[in-house]
């Protein structure tokens, strides 16, 4: 059979080729060239920002390698209580948050039924529910702006929270389904025949088993959730309720002629940080969530 | 896997299946109809809304008989026509420009680049757990990070001028600003394309390429006949993705460049700006071509290419074997 289970960890070492005794010649060196130049590349702009934010404002603008003198300065200035950064971080949680585990839950239930359940149009659903993923979100934000306005959505978190899901929820079902896909029905009937209902091997047999797909799938929609910009910037204009994206997209600091670069790199880097370290923690788990839709 | 799925519940018990599925198909409406509800709401609302309203238009001004004409008034395909024609027309077939233009530029070079990564990265033996965390990091970090961090990089003044010598204005406006756009698009999803077809290169069995070396193949020869073509169906399926992304570009030429500016602006920011002018009527014209253009796209990519989105063909093939195995087994 052609499948390759889905979730199969990209690297273990028996799936590595088989090592052969090498000459040590130019080409095993230029492997490493090329390594050092994947790290540069990817690595040296984050590296740039994370340096420049160490800067005093008086030398933002040197080109060293290393700040000097090292300054914590701009940090202090991004939480000294003009900007409401720290509200934007806490707005951002909020609202990645929620869509997180709204989109799971609902998630968990749609890909039980497609990837369980015997029903007629499942695969026009399912199509359906990943095409929707491919909505532009300007179209969603268009409409919905006005119809939240007509509500007295906007300024509010539901107003980030529901067009949220128009992602969400598809990166959600379609993570959740090619997991649960994955899993052998053999346990859950076993149950059943036990006298399990059909919930309780759902719940006591499945669940624990899909636990590391509903964990990546967990990991990956909270990143994009974090990350979202256009709905935020669209539905809120108040800075008490805006998500730290927008608000270091608007921010200018407190003097009007220089733009703040210290204070914006300082900030980006913050709200970068919890992502570099959910990725460096979960790296395995985010690489086996992004592939399982395209190789299978 | 997935046959086992198909074929057992109906396996045992032929004769109560009809009434064993009507209950399953019950009770799967009940657990998708939460999900599908929202995203009526979210996708299927937007879109009938946007059509509805692209087809009315802000009136202020005076009416035939002299009175203030103020609310909206019907205009049909007024919208649409307008589209090609005089300012806003320009406006439109620019920003149409710009969006296909960044949208084929950008994602050659990440698919090449892509590619490029992958091939080292697949050769790498030692370090490939910290090599694959940094390849992640511009995948993670928020567009409208990258595209502060990119005009810093850009600044008249900044680094990438002081490294290549230059005086360049990248964040104003002309070709310079387009260039920036790339590179900044670039930098960020190269890698993603990288990770995915790396996955794809990962499930080629090392025989085949033994056996290729026996026969004398060379690395070119190699790629050229065997991983190019059994990493197609993953690239396919990567490169739409990022397609149908890329036609959608806001945050970056928004934040690195800034909104209003001709040279940059996309379809999704001209549609931002007039929704925030409250000319929801253009606004909403502009989102219906826009979600057009990615559908046709989309379409396009999928029944040309045969780009397998959903693994139904896979799911096909499966019960095609399934159903022959059975076939044989009576």
């Amino acid at each position: 059979m052609t499948q390759i289970p889905v979730l199969t960890p990209v690297d273990t070492p028996a799936e590595a080729p088989p090592r052969v005794v090498r000459k040590r010649g130019w080409k095993s060196y230029s492997v490493y060239l090329g390594l050092a130049a994947i790290l540069v590349y990817c690595l040296a702009p984050f590296y740039w920002m994370l340096v420049s934010s160490f800067r005093r404002t008086a030398d933002i603008f040197d080109n060293s390698l290393l700040p000097q003198p090292f300054s914590a300065e701009n940090y202090i200035k991004v939480f000294d209580g003009s900007t409401l950064f720290g509200q934007a971080l806490l707005n951002s949680l909020i609202v990645a948050g929620v869509t997180t585990a709204a989109a799971l839950v609902l998630g968990i239930f749609a890909a039980y039924a497609i990837s369980r359940l015997n029903f007629r149009f499942k695969s026009v659903i399912l199509g359906v529910i990943i095409a929707t993923s491919m909505f532009p979100g300007i179209s969603v934000v268009v409409p919905l702006l006005r119809l939240f306005t007509d509500i007295g959505w906007i300024n509010t978190y539901q107003a980030m929270i529901v067009p949220n899901l128009s992602f969400a929820i598809p990166l959600a079902v379609w993570n959740l389904t090619t997991f649960m896909k994955s899993l052998p029905f053999d346990l859950e009937e076993a149950a059943m025949i036990d006298g399990c209902s059909k919930w309780q091997a759902f719940r006591k047999v499945l669940l624990p088993l899909a636990a590391p797909g509903v964990f990546t799938t967990a990991i990956l929609t909270f990143i994009h959730s974090w990350n979202e910009f256009i709905i935020a910037l669209s539905m809120v204009n108040d800075p008490a309720v805006q998500t730290a994206t927008v608000a270091i997209s608007k921010f200018t600091g407190a003097t009007e002629f220089q733009a703040p670069f210290g204070e914006q790199m300082a900030a980006g880097v913050i709200v970068t940080i919890p992502l570099v370290i959910m990725v460096l923690i979960f790296q395995r788990r985010i690489v086996e969530g992004l592939t399982s839709g395209a190789t299978k | 896997m997935s046959t086992r799925i198909a074929a057992s519940p109906r396996s045992p018990g032929r004769t109560k299946s009809g009434n064993r599925s009507a209950g399953e198909g019950r009770m799967a409406a009940l657990l998708l109809s939460p999900t599908l509800l929202v995203l009526a709401l979210v996708i299927a609302y937007p879109l009938v809304s946007a059509l509805y309203q692209s087809m009315f238009r802000e009136q202020s001004g005076l009416d035939a008989s002299g009175f203030v004409a103020e609310g909206e008034v019907f205009v049909g395909l007024g919208n649409y026509a307008d589209l090609f024609v005089g300012e806003s027309g320009a406006r439109f077939l620019n920003a149409f420009g710009n969006t296909t233009f960044f949208t084929v530029t950008t994602v050659t070079l990440e698919t090449v680049l892509g590619l490029c990564l992958a091939i080292a990265m697949n050769r790498a033996f030692r370090g490939r757990s910290f090599l694959r965390a940094s390849i992640l990091i511009p995948w993670a970090i928020p567009t409208a990070v990258s595209g502060l961090l990119w005009r810093w990089i850009f600044q008249s003044d900044g680094i990438a001028n002081s490294l290549i010598g230059s005086e360049t204005l990248w964040t104003a406006e002309g070709v310079a600003a387009k260039v920036a756009i790339i590179v900044a698009e670039v930098w960020k999803t190269a890698p993603f394309i990288g990770l995915l077809v790396l996955a794809g290169m990962q499930i080629i069995p090392e025989e085949i390429y033994e056996a290729a070396k026996i026969d004398g193949a060379g690395f070119w020869r190699q790629f050229r006949s065997i991983t190019l073509p059994l990493v197609k169906p993953t690239l396919l399926v990567a490169v739409l993705f990022r397609l149908l992304d890329a036609l959608r570009m806001f945050d970056l030429p928004f934040v690195l460049i800034g909104p209003g500016k001709e040279s940059v602006e996309t379809l999704s920011m001209l549609a931002f700006d007039e929704s925030n002018q409250l000319r929801y009527g253009s606004a909403s014209a502009f989102a219906v071509i826009l979600f057009l253009y990615v559908a046709l796209v989309a379409i396009v990519f999928v029944k040309l290419l045969g780009a397998d989105v959903a693994g139904t063909k896979q799911v096909r093939a499966l019960r095609r074997a399934t159903s022959t195995r059975k076939a044989k087994a009576l």
